[in-house]
C-alpha cells in the first residue's frame, strides 16, 4: 500500500513538472551572491550584458566534459562575442578540495569568462542544477530562454546557433 | 503525508495557472530525479541478493520565489534505498523544507539550511546528491551584511540524520571581512587584497554516560586569512576544538581526551599559460560531529576534503584517498601549463600538460599511558609520521590533433593504505600504476565517438608480503584493463559500451569481464537512461570518509529533470 502511494506521489509530480514545462513561464535569474576569484561578494541581480545574451554555465574542476566544453568555447569565444555580443559566465560549484584550484586552472587555459564560485551551492539549489555540466542561455531581459545538461563534443556550435537566435529575439527552440 | 503533497501539488499547479497571467505572483521552479534498479545475485563477483530484486531512490523538490521571499520543499523515496547506500534511508517524506526572506542587508531563513564557514574546516552542511549525502541543520539561519565588505552569518539546529534529527544541537557563528571592500578609500591603491575570518560552533549534547565525564557542551572556533597580491594568493586557516571524546576515535578502547586542531594553507600562482598550487594540512584529531556516538559517515558538522587529485577515469579512481579526520599530515602540488600554439611541442591548437602530486601519512605521535586523563598521545605541528597512508604522482596531457580528433593521456602512480583507508588490515602498500589513453573522434556532424583505454597494474614494493601465486597480482584484485565506447548521436542521443576486466585477479575463476551497456536521451533539462550489465565493487568518497559500493548485476534506470 505504502510503496503505491508513493508511487502517486511520484506521478503527480511528474504531471505537476510537465504542467510548469508547458506553461513555461519566463524564468529571471534568482538574486543570490556567489563570489569572484578575489574573494569579493557578487549578486547574481547584477550579472548584465547591455541587452544581450548571457550564457550561464556550471561547472567543476573535477567534471572532464564541462571542462571540454568551456576549454572549446575558449577557442572560439572572440569570435562569439563580436558576432553575438554574448558573454559567458562559468560558475564554478567546487568545494574546498577544488575551489583553490579554479582560479590557477582557469588563468593558465586563458579563459575570458567571467568566473565565480558558488562554494555553499546557493545559486546551484536556486537553479535546480541536479548536475555538472549545466548550461542556462539568458536573453537581453534576464530572462531563462534556453537550458542544456549535457556537452557532446561538437555542441558548442548548437550553443552558438541558440545564441544567434536569441541575440536576434527569436525563440531558440 | 500523502494529503500534504497532494495539497501541496494543487496549490503549486494553482500557484503556476495564476503565475501565467500575473508576474507578481512569482515563480515556481523545482528538479526530479529517481534512481532505480533491478537487481540479481551474482556470487562470482559478490553480489549481494537483493529480496526486494528492485529498488528505488526517488527526489523532488519545488522551489517558490517571489521578490524577498522564497520557499521550497524536497520530497525523498528510498524504497527501499539502492544497496550502495545507508540503510538507514530506507523510508519516504519530507526531510526538507524551508522558508525565507532575503532583503539588502539582512538574509533570515527558517527550517533546513546550508551553510559553510571559512574552507568548511568546523563547519559545513551541504546536500550531494550523486553521494546521497545531506547533512541540513534544521533551524534557523541568518546573514547581516552590516556594511559593504562585512559580513555576519549564524545558525542554530539540529542536524539531519536520515529520517530523524541528530541528538546533538549545533550553534554557529561567523564573521568576514573584506579590508578592500570595507575600507574602499583607504586601499584603493593597494596591491593585495585582504580577507579576514573567524568562526566559533558548538554542539550541545547531553551526557548519560555511566563511566565517564563527557563535555555536553564542544566549543571550536577557527580564524582565517586570504591574502592576494598581483598573481600570488596565500590562503590559510587554524582551527581548534576542546575535548570531543566520542565513537568514532578510540585509543585501546579509550575516549580520547585531548583537544583538536587543524591547519590548512594553500598558496597559488597564476597567469596567462601557467597555474600552480601548492597546499599542506595538519588534521590532529578533527572529527566533528552532530552526535559524539555517531561513527562511519554519518553526522559530520566539520568538511576535511582530501588534498589530492579527484581523478575522473575508472581506474585512475580505483583508490581514492579520503581524509583522515583522526590525524594526518599531508601536502599537495599541482602545475598546469598549456605550450602555446603554434609551437613545435605544441603544435597547431596547443597542448594542455597538468602534473600533481600528493601526498598523506600519519601524524608523528608519542603515545602517552595517561589512564586518568586519557589525553592519548602527543604530537608536533606538521611533523610526519613514518606511516604513509596516500601518494600519487600523476600527469595528464591533452591536445587536440586536428578538427576530428582530440587526445587525453593521462599517468598516474599511486601508493595506498588499505588497511588505514578502509579500516582493513594485513594488506600491504598498494602499488598501482594506471595508465589512460582517451581519444575523441568527431566522426561527422551527427556522431562522435569516445574511446577510453585504460590499464591498472597493481603491486607492493613490500618484501614482506606473503605471496604465493605465480599468476596475476596477489595483492587486493590486481590488475586491471577498461575499456570504454562512447557513440553520441546528434543532440540528444548517446550508445556506451563499457568493459572492465580483472584479468590479474589470482584467483582464476574470478578473472571476470564487468561488462555494462547505456542508453541515454538527454533534452533540455532531461536526462533518461537505461543500462544493463555488471558494475565492479567500489570505493566512493565523501566528506573525508569513504563508503564501499557493493558489486551489482541487473538493470538500471535513471531519470533527472529540473523545470
Amino acid at each position: 500500500m505504502k510503496k503505491i502511494s508513493t508511487l502517486t506521489l511520484l506521478v503527480v509530480f511528474a504531471f505537476t513538472a510537465v504542467a510548469f514545462r508547458i506553461q513555461d513561464p519566463a524564468q529571471k535569474l534568482p538574486a543570490v551572491d556567489v563570489k569572484t576569484l578575489d574573494g569579493k561578494t557578487v549578486n547574481t541581480s547584477t550579472f548584465a550584458n547591455d541587452g544581450k545574451p548571457i550564457i550561464i554555465s556550471f561547472w567543476a574542476m573535477w567534471c572532464a566534459p564541462c571542462k571540454k566544453e568551456l576549454n572549446a568555447i575558449a577557442e572560439v569565444y572572440a569570435d562569439w562575442q563580436a558576432e553575438t555580443g554574448v558573454k559567458l559566465i562559468a560558475i564554478s560549484i567546487d568545494d574546498a578540495r577544488n575551489s583553490p584550484k579554479v582560479k590557477p586552472y582557469t588563468e593558465s587555459m586563458s579563459w575570458e569568462y567571467e568566473v565565480y564560485l558558488d562554494e555553499n551551492q546557493d545559486l546551484k539549489r536556486a537553479l535546480n542544477v541536479n548536475m555538472v555540466p549545466h548550461t542556462f542561455v539568458l536573453n537581453g531581459k534576464g530572462e531563462i530562454v534556453y537550458q542544456s545538461t549535457a556537452y557532446v563534443e561538437g555542441g558548442e556550435k548548437h550553443l552558438l546557433e541558440v545564441v544567434r537566435k536569441v541575440a536576434k529575439g527569436e525563440k531558440p527552440e | 503525508m500523502n494529503k500534504i503533497f497532494v495539497v501541496l501539488a494543487g496549490a503549486c499547479l494553482l500557484g503556476g495557472g495564476i503565475q501565467a497571467q500575473s508576474p507578481n505572483m512569482g515563480q515556481i521552479s523545482g528538479n526530479f530525479q529517481i534512481d532505480s534498479r533491478y537487481l540479481f545475485p551474482d556470487t562470482l563477483i559478490n553480489a549481494p541478493n537483493v529480496p526486494e530484486k528492485g529498488v528505488l531512490n526517488g527526489w523532488g523538490q519545488l522551489n517558490y520565489v517571489n521578490g524577498k521571499f522564497s520557499a521550497g520543499v524536497r520530497y525523498e523515496a528510498f524504497m527501499n534505498p539502492t544497496p550502495d547506500i545507508d540503510p538507514r534511508y530506507k523510508g519516504q517524506g519530507f526531510p526538507y523544507r524551508f522558508a525565507s526572506y532575503k532583503g539588502e542587508q539582512l538574509e533570515i531563513r527558517l527550517g533546513n539550511c546550508y551553510d559553510q564557514f571559512g574552507s568548511g574546516l568546523i563547519f559545513r552542511a551541504y546536500e550531494d546528491r550523486g553521494l546521497v549525502w545531506d547533512n541540513s541543520i534544521d533551524g534557523f539561519q541568518a546573514r547581516f551584511t552590516p556594511r559593504k565588505g562585512i559580513y555576519l552569518k549564524g545558525i542554530w539546529g539540529k542536524q539531519r540524520a536520515f529520517w530523524t534529527q541528530s541528538a546533538g544541537i549545533v550553534r554557529g557563528f561567523d564573521g568576514e571581512i573584506n579590508i578592500n571592500e570595507a575600507l574602499d578609500s583607504l586601499t584603493k591603491n593597494w596591491d593585495a587584497r585582504i580577507i579576514l575570518g573567524g568562526s566559533f560552533v558548538s554542539r550541545y549534547q547531553i551526557d548519560q554516560d555511566p563511566t565517564y565525564e563527557l563535555p555536553v557542551n564542544v566549543g571550536t572556533w577557527a580564524a582565517r586569512a586570504n591574502i592576494m597580491w598581483k598573481r600570488f594568493s596565500l590562503y590559510a586557516e587554524y582551527g581548534y576544538k576542546i575535548n570531543d571524546p566520542q565513537d568514532g576515535f578510540k585509543i585501546n578502547n579509550k575516549y580520547v581526551y585531548k583537544p583538536g586542531q587543524a591547519l590548512y594553507l594553500s598558496a597559488t600562482y597564476s597567469q596567462k599559460g601557467l597555474g600552480v598550487i601548492l597546499s599542506a594540512k595538519h588534521i590532529d584529531n578533527f572529527s566533528f560531529r552532530s552526535d559524539r556516538t555517531a561513527t562511519g559517515t554519518a553526522m559530520f558538522i566539520n568538511y576535511l576534503p582530501a588534498l589530492t587529485k579527484q581523478h575522473t577515469y575508472i581506474l585512475a579512481a580505483y583508490y581514492p584517498y579520503a581524509t583522515q579526520a583522526n590525524g594526518e599530515v599531508g601536502a599537495q602540488a599541482e602545475v598546469t601549463y598549456k605550450i602555446k600554439k603554434g609551437t613545435k611541442l605544441g603544435g597547431k591548437y596547443g597542448t594542455n600538460v597538468q602534473f600533481n602530486y600528493s601526498v598523506a601519512h600519519a601524524l608523528d605521535t608519542v603515545s602517552l599511558n595517561d589512564t586518568v586523563r586519557l589525553m592519548g598521545y602527543t604530537t608536533k605541528m606538521g611533523r610526519w609520521g613514518d606511516s604513509l597512508f596516500f601518494q600519487d604522482i600523476n600527469i595528464e596531457i591533452n591536445r587536440k590533433i586536428n578538427q576530428k580528433l582530440k587526445l587525453n593521456l593521462v599517468y598516474t602512480f599511486l601508493r595506498y593504505n588499505k588497511n588505514v583507508i578502509e579500516g582493513k588490515a594485513n594488506y600491504p602498500i598498494i602499488d598501482a600504476h594506471t595508465a589512460v589513453v582517451d581519444v575523441i573522434w568527431k566522426i561527422n556532424d551527427k556522431f562522435t565517438l569516445r574511446s577510453d583505454a585504460e590499464h591498472m597494474f597493481v603491486t607492493t614494493s613490500d618484501d614482506n608480503y606473503f605471496t604465493h601465486s605465480s599468476h596475476g597480482s596477489v595483492v587486493d584484485f590486481g590488475h586491471w584493463v577498461a575499456l570504454t565506447e562512447e557513440l553520441t548521436i546528434g543532440e540528444h542521443w548517446y550508445v556506451a559500451v563499457m568493459d572492465q576486466y580483472n584479468y590479474g585477479n589470482y584467483e582464476s575463476i574470478r578473472r571476470i569481464h564487468y561488462i555494462n551497456g547505456q542508453v541515454g536521451y538527454m533534452r533540455n533539462t532531461t536526462r533518461i537512461v537505461v543500462g544493463y550489465g555488471k558494475q565492479r565493487a567500489g570505493i566512493f568518497c565523501v566528506g573525508g570518509v569513504c563508503r564501499f559500493v557493493p558489486a551489482s548485476n541487473g538493470f538500471t534506470l535513471s531519470i533527472t529533470s529540473a523545470f
